[in-house]
Protein backbone atom coordinates (compact mmCIF):
# COMPACT_ATOMS: atom_id res chain seq x y z
CA UNK A 1 0.00 0.00 0.00
CA UNK A 2 2.56 2.54 1.09
CA UNK A 3 5.10 1.53 -1.52
CA UNK A 4 2.44 2.26 -4.07
CA UNK A 5 1.88 5.65 -2.49
CA UNK A 6 5.57 6.53 -2.37
CA UNK A 7 6.21 5.77 -6.02
CA UNK A 8 3.75 8.49 -6.99
CA UNK A 9 4.67 12.12 -7.55
CA UNK A 10 5.35 14.20 -4.49
CA UNK A 11 2.84 16.90 -5.41
CA UNK A 12 0.12 14.31 -5.72
CA UNK A 13 0.97 12.93 -2.30
CA UNK A 14 1.01 16.34 -0.71
CA UNK A 15 -2.37 17.15 -2.25
CA UNK A 16 -3.73 13.83 -1.00
CA UNK A 17 -2.70 14.48 2.58
CA UNK A 18 -4.15 18.00 2.43
CA UNK A 19 -7.54 16.85 1.21
CA UNK A 20 -8.66 13.56 2.69
CA UNK A 21 -12.22 12.69 1.70
CA UNK A 22 -13.70 10.14 4.04
CA UNK A 23 -16.25 7.45 3.37
CA UNK A 24 -17.64 6.28 6.68
CA UNK A 25 -18.65 2.64 6.96
CA UNK A 26 -20.17 1.11 10.07
CA UNK A 27 -20.00 -2.64 9.66
CA UNK A 28 -22.24 -5.01 11.52
CA UNK A 29 -22.23 -5.12 15.29
CA UNK A 30 -21.46 -1.87 17.05
CA UNK A 31 -23.00 0.44 19.59
CA UNK A 32 -22.55 3.49 17.28
CA UNK A 33 -20.61 5.36 19.92
CA UNK A 34 -17.52 5.51 17.68
CA UNK A 35 -19.73 7.02 14.98
CA UNK A 36 -20.82 9.71 17.42
CA UNK A 37 -17.19 10.48 18.26
CA UNK A 38 -16.46 10.78 14.53
CA UNK A 39 -19.39 13.17 14.21
CA UNK A 40 -17.73 15.27 16.93
CA UNK A 41 -14.74 15.73 14.63
CA UNK A 42 -16.88 17.38 11.97
CA UNK A 43 -18.77 19.73 14.27
CA UNK A 44 -17.59 23.14 15.56
CA UNK A 45 -15.47 21.98 18.48
CA UNK A 46 -12.88 20.08 16.41
CA UNK A 47 -13.84 20.99 12.80
CA UNK A 48 -11.50 18.83 10.73
CA UNK A 49 -12.63 20.61 7.54
CA UNK A 50 -9.87 23.07 8.48
CA UNK A 51 -7.48 20.40 7.20
CA UNK A 52 -9.55 19.54 4.15
CA UNK A 53 -11.12 16.44 5.65
CA UNK A 54 -14.75 15.94 4.73
CA UNK A 55 -17.34 13.21 4.45
CA UNK A 56 -18.42 12.14 0.95
CA UNK A 57 -21.46 10.19 -0.14
CA UNK A 58 -19.94 7.72 -2.58
CA UNK A 59 -16.95 5.43 -2.04
CA UNK A 60 -15.76 6.31 -5.54
CA UNK A 61 -14.92 9.83 -4.31
CA UNK A 62 -13.19 8.68 -1.13
CA UNK A 63 -9.52 8.61 -0.13
CA UNK A 64 -10.13 7.15 3.31
CA UNK A 65 -12.35 4.20 4.17
CA UNK A 66 -13.18 4.75 7.80
CA UNK A 67 -14.53 1.62 9.47
CA UNK A 68 -16.18 1.25 12.85
CA UNK A 69 -17.88 -1.71 14.47
CA UNK A 70 -16.99 -5.38 14.62
CA UNK A 71 -17.11 -7.38 11.43
CA UNK A 72 -20.03 -9.76 10.90
CA UNK A 73 -20.42 -12.53 8.33
CA UNK A 74 -22.90 -10.49 6.32
CA UNK A 75 -20.87 -7.29 6.41
CA UNK A 76 -17.55 -8.96 5.55
CA UNK A 77 -18.43 -9.38 1.89
CA UNK A 78 -19.66 -5.78 1.63
CA UNK A 79 -16.59 -4.35 3.36
CA UNK A 80 -14.31 -6.22 0.99
CA UNK A 81 -16.27 -5.06 -2.05
CA UNK A 82 -16.22 -1.44 -0.88
CA UNK A 83 -12.47 -1.64 -0.39
CA UNK A 84 -12.07 -2.90 -3.94
CA UNK A 85 -14.36 -0.17 -5.29
CA UNK A 86 -12.28 2.62 -3.80
CA UNK A 87 -9.99 4.43 -6.31
CA UNK A 88 -6.32 4.12 -5.34
CA UNK A 89 -4.20 5.58 -3.72
CA UNK A 90 -6.37 5.21 -0.65
CA UNK A 91 -6.06 4.25 2.99
CA UNK A 92 -8.16 2.23 5.41
CA UNK A 93 -8.68 3.47 8.95
CA UNK A 94 -10.14 1.29 11.71
CA UNK A 95 -11.64 3.18 14.64
CA UNK A 96 -12.50 1.62 18.00
CA UNK A 97 -11.86 -1.66 19.74
CA UNK A 98 -14.60 -3.45 17.79
CA UNK A 99 -13.03 -2.73 14.40
CA UNK A 100 -9.56 -3.51 15.71
CA UNK A 101 -10.17 -6.83 17.41
CA UNK A 102 -13.91 -7.41 17.68
CA UNK A 103 -14.06 -5.82 21.17
CA UNK A 104 -16.70 -7.27 23.43
CA UNK A 105 -18.07 -9.29 20.50
CA UNK A 106 -14.89 -11.42 20.42
CA UNK A 107 -16.70 -14.63 21.29
CA UNK A 108 -19.83 -13.81 19.31
CA UNK A 109 -21.28 -16.44 16.99
CA UNK A 110 -21.51 -14.05 14.06
CA UNK A 111 -18.14 -12.27 14.15
CA UNK A 112 -15.70 -14.21 11.96
CA UNK A 113 -12.42 -12.31 12.32
CA UNK A 114 -10.81 -8.96 13.14
CA UNK A 115 -10.99 -6.40 10.32
CA UNK A 116 -7.33 -6.56 9.31
CA UNK A 117 -7.56 -10.23 8.47
CA UNK A 118 -10.07 -9.29 5.76
CA UNK A 119 -8.65 -6.10 4.25
CA UNK A 120 -5.31 -4.33 4.89
CA UNK A 121 -5.66 -1.61 7.55
CA UNK A 122 -3.30 1.37 7.50
CA UNK A 123 -4.24 3.05 10.74
CA UNK A 124 -5.53 1.57 14.00
CA UNK A 125 -7.18 3.88 16.50
CA UNK A 126 -7.93 1.95 19.72
CA UNK A 127 -10.40 3.00 22.37
CA UNK A 128 -13.94 2.23 23.37
CA UNK A 129 -14.79 4.74 22.02
CA UNK A 130 -11.60 6.65 21.14
CA UNK A 131 -11.61 10.33 22.04
CA UNK A 132 -11.78 12.80 19.15
CA UNK A 133 -8.30 14.00 20.13
CA UNK A 134 -7.04 10.44 19.75
CA UNK A 135 -8.56 10.19 16.27
CA UNK A 136 -6.94 13.49 15.22
CA UNK A 137 -3.61 12.26 16.63
CA UNK A 138 -3.98 9.09 14.57
CA UNK A 139 -4.72 11.06 11.41
CA UNK A 140 -1.62 13.21 11.97
CA UNK A 141 0.51 10.08 12.34
CA UNK A 142 -1.00 8.63 9.17
CA UNK A 143 -0.33 11.83 7.21
CA UNK A 144 3.29 11.82 8.38
CA UNK A 145 3.66 8.19 7.41
CA UNK A 146 2.21 8.80 3.94
CA UNK A 147 4.55 11.75 3.40
CA UNK A 148 7.51 9.71 4.59
CA UNK A 149 8.30 12.01 7.52
CA UNK A 150 9.41 10.87 10.93
CA UNK B 1 -5.26 33.49 -32.17
CA UNK B 2 -6.96 36.16 -30.14
CA UNK B 3 -10.10 34.06 -30.16
CA UNK B 4 -8.15 31.11 -28.76
CA UNK B 5 -6.61 33.33 -26.09
CA UNK B 6 -10.06 34.63 -25.17
CA UNK B 7 -11.49 31.15 -24.97
CA UNK B 8 -8.64 29.43 -23.12
CA UNK B 9 -7.18 32.15 -20.90
CA UNK B 10 -8.73 35.51 -20.14
CA UNK B 11 -12.47 35.72 -19.88
CA UNK B 12 -12.75 32.03 -20.75
CA UNK B 13 -11.51 28.79 -19.28
CA UNK B 14 -8.54 29.57 -17.02
CA UNK B 15 -9.87 32.82 -15.60
CA UNK B 16 -13.31 31.43 -14.82
CA UNK B 17 -11.82 28.22 -13.42
CA UNK B 18 -9.60 30.10 -10.95
CA UNK B 19 -12.40 32.47 -9.94
CA UNK B 20 -14.85 29.59 -9.71
CA UNK B 21 -12.59 27.59 -7.39
CA UNK B 22 -12.11 30.68 -5.22
CA UNK B 23 -15.89 31.21 -5.19
CA UNK B 24 -16.22 27.58 -4.11
CA UNK B 25 -13.87 28.32 -1.25
CA UNK B 26 -15.97 31.39 -0.25
CA UNK B 27 -18.97 29.05 -0.23
CA UNK B 28 -17.25 26.57 2.08
CA UNK B 29 -15.82 29.27 4.33
CA UNK B 30 -19.09 31.16 4.78
CA UNK B 31 -20.90 27.85 5.38
CA UNK B 32 -18.34 27.03 8.06
CA UNK B 33 -18.72 30.44 9.70
CA UNK B 34 -22.51 30.08 9.71
CA UNK B 35 -22.10 26.76 11.50
CA UNK B 36 -19.63 28.36 13.94
CA UNK B 37 -16.68 26.47 12.47
CA UNK B 38 -13.44 27.85 11.08
CA UNK B 39 -13.49 26.28 7.64
CA UNK B 40 -10.80 25.34 5.11
CA UNK B 41 -7.90 27.55 3.90
CA UNK B 42 -8.29 29.51 0.64
CA UNK B 43 -6.37 27.02 -1.50
CA UNK B 44 -8.49 24.05 -0.40
CA UNK B 45 -10.42 23.66 -3.67
CA UNK B 46 -7.23 23.83 -5.74
CA UNK B 47 -5.72 21.08 -3.56
CA UNK B 48 -8.86 18.98 -3.99
CA UNK B 49 -8.62 19.42 -7.75
CA UNK B 50 -4.94 18.38 -7.91
CA UNK B 51 -5.62 15.43 -5.65
CA UNK B 52 -8.49 14.21 -7.84
CA UNK B 53 -6.25 14.50 -10.92
CA UNK B 54 -3.80 12.12 -9.26
CA UNK B 55 -6.36 9.49 -8.27
CA UNK B 56 -7.25 6.33 -10.11
CA UNK B 57 -10.13 6.73 -12.57
CA UNK B 58 -12.51 3.78 -12.58
CA UNK B 59 -14.70 3.15 -15.62
CA UNK B 60 -17.84 1.20 -14.77
CA UNK B 61 -19.49 -1.31 -17.09
CA UNK B 62 -21.78 0.43 -19.52
CA UNK B 63 -21.23 3.02 -22.19
CA UNK B 64 -17.60 3.89 -21.53
CA UNK B 65 -17.16 6.52 -24.24
CA UNK B 66 -20.21 8.54 -23.17
CA UNK B 67 -19.07 8.23 -19.56
CA UNK B 68 -15.65 9.64 -20.53
CA UNK B 69 -16.92 12.47 -22.71
CA UNK B 70 -19.81 13.80 -20.62
CA UNK B 71 -17.70 15.90 -18.19
CA UNK B 72 -15.85 17.56 -21.07
CA UNK B 73 -19.09 18.48 -22.85
CA UNK B 74 -20.21 20.33 -19.74
CA UNK B 75 -16.85 21.97 -19.17
CA UNK B 76 -16.53 23.20 -22.76
CA UNK B 77 -19.99 24.78 -22.77
CA UNK B 78 -19.47 26.55 -19.43
CA UNK B 79 -16.11 27.90 -20.63
CA UNK B 80 -17.87 29.16 -23.77
CA UNK B 81 -20.51 30.97 -21.70
CA UNK B 82 -17.77 32.53 -19.57
CA UNK B 83 -16.02 33.74 -22.73
CA UNK B 84 -19.17 35.23 -24.28
CA UNK B 85 -20.33 37.02 -21.13
CA UNK B 86 -16.83 38.20 -20.20
CA UNK B 87 -16.16 39.61 -23.66
CA UNK B 88 -19.50 41.41 -23.81
CA UNK B 89 -19.13 42.94 -20.36
CA UNK B 90 -15.69 44.27 -21.32
CA UNK B 91 -16.96 45.63 -24.64
CA UNK B 92 -20.76 45.58 -25.36
CA UNK B 93 -20.09 46.28 -29.05
CA UNK B 94 -18.72 42.75 -29.51
CA UNK B 95 -22.19 41.30 -29.01
CA UNK B 96 -23.51 39.18 -31.87
CA UNK B 97 -27.10 38.54 -32.93
CA UNK B 98 -29.14 36.45 -30.45
CA UNK B 99 -26.26 35.79 -28.06
CA UNK B 100 -28.73 35.83 -25.16
CA UNK B 101 -30.45 32.79 -26.68
CA UNK B 102 -27.08 31.11 -27.23
CA UNK B 103 -26.13 31.64 -23.59
CA UNK B 104 -29.51 30.35 -22.38
CA UNK B 105 -29.00 27.17 -24.42
CA UNK B 106 -25.37 26.72 -23.38
CA UNK B 107 -26.38 26.98 -19.72
CA UNK B 108 -28.63 23.91 -20.07
CA UNK B 109 -25.76 21.81 -21.42
CA UNK B 110 -24.05 21.21 -18.02
CA UNK B 111 -27.26 19.59 -16.76
CA UNK B 112 -27.48 17.54 -19.95
CA UNK B 113 -23.84 16.50 -19.56
CA UNK B 114 -24.58 15.32 -16.02
CA UNK B 115 -27.61 13.40 -17.27
CA UNK B 116 -25.56 11.79 -20.07
CA UNK B 117 -22.67 10.77 -17.84
CA UNK B 118 -24.82 9.44 -15.05
CA UNK B 119 -26.98 7.43 -17.45
CA UNK B 120 -23.85 5.92 -18.99
CA UNK B 121 -22.63 4.71 -15.60
CA UNK B 122 -25.43 2.09 -15.36
CA UNK B 123 -25.79 2.50 -11.62
CA UNK B 124 -29.30 2.25 -10.13
CA UNK B 125 -28.75 5.17 -7.73
CA UNK B 126 -27.35 7.26 -10.57
CA UNK B 127 -30.46 6.54 -12.60
CA UNK B 128 -32.62 7.86 -9.76
CA UNK B 129 -30.45 10.95 -9.77
CA UNK B 130 -30.83 11.27 -13.53
CA UNK B 131 -34.60 11.14 -13.38
CA UNK B 132 -34.60 13.83 -10.68
CA UNK B 133 -32.14 16.01 -12.59
CA UNK B 134 -34.25 15.76 -15.72
CA UNK B 135 -37.43 16.77 -13.89
CA UNK B 136 -35.57 19.61 -12.22
CA UNK B 137 -34.36 20.93 -15.59
CA UNK B 138 -37.92 20.85 -16.89
CA UNK B 139 -39.08 22.61 -13.74
CA UNK B 140 -36.68 25.56 -13.63
CA UNK B 141 -36.20 26.25 -17.33
CA UNK B 142 -39.71 27.64 -17.81
CA UNK B 143 -39.55 30.42 -15.18
CA UNK B 144 -35.89 31.12 -16.04
CA UNK B 145 -36.71 31.75 -19.69
CA UNK B 146 -39.72 33.87 -18.67
CA UNK B 147 -37.41 35.99 -16.49
CA UNK B 148 -35.11 36.43 -19.49
CA UNK B 149 -38.15 37.39 -21.61
CA UNK B 150 -38.96 40.14 -19.10
CA UNK B 151 -35.48 41.55 -19.63
CA UNK B 152 -35.86 41.32 -23.41
CA UNK B 153 -39.13 43.28 -23.29
CA UNK B 154 -37.75 45.88 -20.89
CA UNK B 155 -34.66 46.46 -23.02
CA UNK B 156 -36.79 47.20 -26.08
CA UNK B 157 -37.23 43.80 -27.70
CA UNK B 158 -33.59 43.00 -28.22
CA UNK B 159 -31.92 39.62 -27.89
CA UNK B 160 -28.39 40.96 -27.95
CA UNK B 161 -26.66 40.98 -24.54
CA UNK B 162 -24.64 44.02 -25.64
CA UNK B 163 -27.77 46.07 -26.32
CA UNK B 164 -29.26 45.00 -22.99
CA UNK B 165 -26.08 46.26 -21.29
CA UNK B 166 -26.21 49.51 -23.28
CA UNK B 167 -29.87 50.01 -22.39
CA UNK B 168 -29.07 49.62 -18.70
CA UNK B 169 -26.07 51.95 -18.95
CA UNK B 170 -28.32 54.63 -20.50
CA UNK B 171 -31.59 54.29 -18.57
CA UNK B 172 -30.82 52.53 -15.31
CA UNK B 173 -30.63 48.89 -14.25
CA UNK B 174 -33.57 46.63 -15.07
CA UNK B 175 -33.73 45.59 -11.41
CA UNK B 176 -34.86 49.16 -10.66
CA UNK B 177 -38.31 48.58 -12.16
CA UNK B 178 -41.10 46.52 -10.59
CA UNK B 179 -41.14 43.87 -13.30
CA UNK B 180 -37.34 43.65 -13.29
CA UNK B 181 -37.24 43.14 -9.53
CA UNK B 182 -39.79 40.30 -9.65
CA UNK B 183 -37.95 38.66 -12.55
CA UNK B 184 -34.68 38.97 -10.64
CA UNK B 185 -36.09 37.13 -7.63
CA UNK B 186 -37.39 34.39 -9.94
CA UNK B 187 -34.01 34.16 -11.64
CA UNK B 188 -32.15 33.85 -8.32
CA UNK B 189 -34.32 30.88 -7.31
CA UNK B 190 -33.79 29.27 -10.72
CA UNK B 191 -30.05 29.88 -10.39
CA UNK B 192 -30.05 28.00 -7.09
CA UNK B 193 -31.59 25.01 -8.85
CA UNK B 194 -29.23 25.34 -11.84
CA UNK B 195 -26.21 25.28 -9.54
CA UNK B 196 -27.59 22.19 -7.79
CA UNK B 197 -27.45 23.70 -4.30
CA UNK B 198 -29.70 23.01 -1.32
CA UNK B 199 -32.77 23.24 -1.32
CA UNK B 200 -32.62 21.92 -4.91
CA UNK B 201 -29.70 19.47 -4.69
CA UNK B 202 -32.20 16.65 -5.12
CA UNK B 203 -30.28 14.93 -7.91
CA UNK B 204 -27.08 14.50 -5.92
CA UNK B 205 -28.55 14.13 -2.44
CA UNK B 206 -25.55 12.79 -0.53
CA UNK B 207 -27.48 11.26 2.32
CA UNK B 208 -30.27 9.46 0.48
CA UNK B 209 -28.86 8.44 -2.91
CA UNK B 210 -25.13 8.74 -2.17
CA UNK B 211 -24.14 11.62 -4.47
CA UNK B 212 -26.68 10.36 -7.02
CA UNK B 213 -25.58 11.40 -10.50
CA UNK B 214 -21.89 11.53 -9.57
CA UNK B 215 -21.84 8.20 -7.73
CA UNK B 216 -19.67 6.32 -10.27
CA UNK B 217 -17.34 9.19 -11.12
CA UNK B 218 -13.86 9.05 -9.66
CA UNK B 219 -10.45 10.65 -10.10
CA UNK B 220 -9.85 12.75 -13.19
CA UNK B 221 -13.45 12.73 -14.46
CA UNK B 222 -14.82 13.75 -11.07
CA UNK B 223 -12.27 16.59 -11.02
CA UNK B 224 -13.62 17.83 -14.36
CA UNK B 225 -17.20 17.72 -13.06
CA UNK B 226 -16.22 19.56 -9.88
CA UNK B 227 -14.44 22.18 -11.97
CA UNK B 228 -17.53 22.53 -14.17
CA UNK B 229 -19.70 23.11 -11.10
CA UNK B 230 -17.28 25.69 -9.72
CA UNK B 231 -17.16 27.55 -13.04
CA UNK B 232 -20.95 27.54 -13.11
CA UNK B 233 -20.81 29.19 -9.69
CA UNK B 234 -18.81 32.00 -11.31
CA UNK B 235 -20.77 32.19 -14.57
CA UNK B 236 -24.38 32.11 -13.32
CA UNK B 237 -24.24 35.14 -10.97
CA UNK B 238 -22.28 37.05 -13.63
CA UNK B 239 -25.00 36.26 -16.19
CA UNK B 240 -27.73 37.47 -13.83
CA UNK B 241 -25.78 40.66 -13.10
CA UNK B 242 -25.35 41.39 -16.81
CA UNK B 243 -29.05 40.75 -17.43
CA UNK B 244 -30.58 42.66 -14.52
CA UNK B 245 -28.10 44.80 -12.70
CA UNK B 246 -25.53 46.21 -15.08
CA UNK B 247 -26.05 49.96 -14.99
CA UNK B 248 -22.45 50.26 -13.86
CA UNK B 249 -20.00 47.61 -15.09
CA UNK B 250 -16.87 48.95 -13.42
CA UNK B 251 -14.68 46.24 -11.99
CA UNK B 252 -15.27 47.19 -8.33
CA UNK B 253 -19.05 47.36 -8.66
CA UNK B 254 -19.04 44.01 -10.51
CA UNK B 255 -17.07 42.38 -7.69
CA UNK B 256 -19.37 43.88 -5.07
CA UNK B 257 -22.53 42.68 -6.83
CA UNK B 258 -21.01 39.27 -7.48
CA UNK B 259 -20.11 38.77 -3.83
CA UNK B 260 -23.56 39.94 -2.75
CA UNK B 261 -25.23 37.40 -5.07
CA UNK B 262 -22.83 34.69 -3.89
CA UNK B 263 -23.69 35.38 -0.26
CA UNK B 264 -27.42 35.25 -1.09
CA UNK B 265 -26.85 31.84 -2.70
CA UNK B 266 -24.88 30.59 0.30
CA UNK B 267 -27.43 31.87 2.81
CA UNK B 268 -30.26 30.21 0.88
CA UNK B 269 -28.20 27.04 0.80
CA UNK B 270 -27.51 27.00 4.52
CA UNK B 271 -30.91 27.96 5.86
CA UNK B 272 -33.18 25.61 3.96
CA UNK B 273 -33.72 21.84 3.95
CA UNK B 274 -33.70 19.74 0.81
CA UNK B 275 -37.12 19.59 -0.88
CA UNK B 276 -38.55 16.52 -2.58
CA UNK B 277 -38.64 16.42 -6.37
CA UNK B 278 -42.44 16.76 -6.50
CA UNK B 279 -42.25 19.78 -4.19
CA UNK B 280 -39.59 21.35 -6.39
CA UNK B 281 -41.67 20.76 -9.51
CA UNK B 282 -44.78 22.20 -7.89
CA UNK B 283 -42.79 25.17 -6.57
CA UNK B 284 -41.32 26.09 -9.94
CA UNK B 285 -44.37 25.45 -12.08
CA UNK B 286 -46.77 26.99 -9.54
CA UNK B 287 -45.87 30.20 -7.66
CA UNK B 288 -42.57 30.87 -9.42
CA UNK B 289 -43.98 30.61 -12.93
CA UNK B 290 -46.95 32.74 -11.83
CA UNK B 291 -44.52 35.38 -10.54
CA UNK B 292 -42.55 35.22 -13.80
CA UNK B 293 -45.76 35.69 -15.83
CA UNK B 294 -46.70 38.67 -13.67
CA UNK B 295 -43.25 40.11 -14.37
CA UNK B 296 -43.72 39.65 -18.12
CA UNK B 297 -47.19 41.29 -18.01
CA UNK B 298 -45.84 44.21 -15.97
CA UNK B 299 -43.01 44.59 -18.45
CA UNK B 300 -45.50 44.65 -21.33
CA UNK B 301 -47.42 47.39 -19.47
CA UNK B 302 -44.16 49.30 -19.23
CA UNK B 303 -43.66 49.10 -15.45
Amino acid sequence: MNNELRTNMNLKLKALTKSLWVFHLCIGGSCNNCDIEILDLLTPRFDVERFGIMLVGSVRHADVLLITGSLTYKAAERAKRLHQQMPKPAVVVAVGSCALGRGIFKDGYNTPCPLDELIPVDLYIPGCPPKPEAIIDGIVKLVKKVRGEK
Amino acid sequence: MELLFNYLIFPGFLFSAVLGLIAGWIDRKVTARIQWRIGPPWYQNFVDFIKLLGKETILPKGSKITFLFAPFVGLISVALVATIIGKIIINPAESFLADLIVVLYLLIIPAIAIIMGASASSNPLASIGVSREMKLVLAYELPFVLAAVTVIIKAGNTIRLGEILNYQANSGAIIGSASGLIAFVVAILCMQAKLGFVPFDISEAEQEIMAGVFIEYSGFLLAIFKLMKSMLLYVMPLFLISLFWAANTGIDSLIGKYILLLVIIILLKNTSPRVRIDQALRFFWGPITALAIIAVVLALLGL
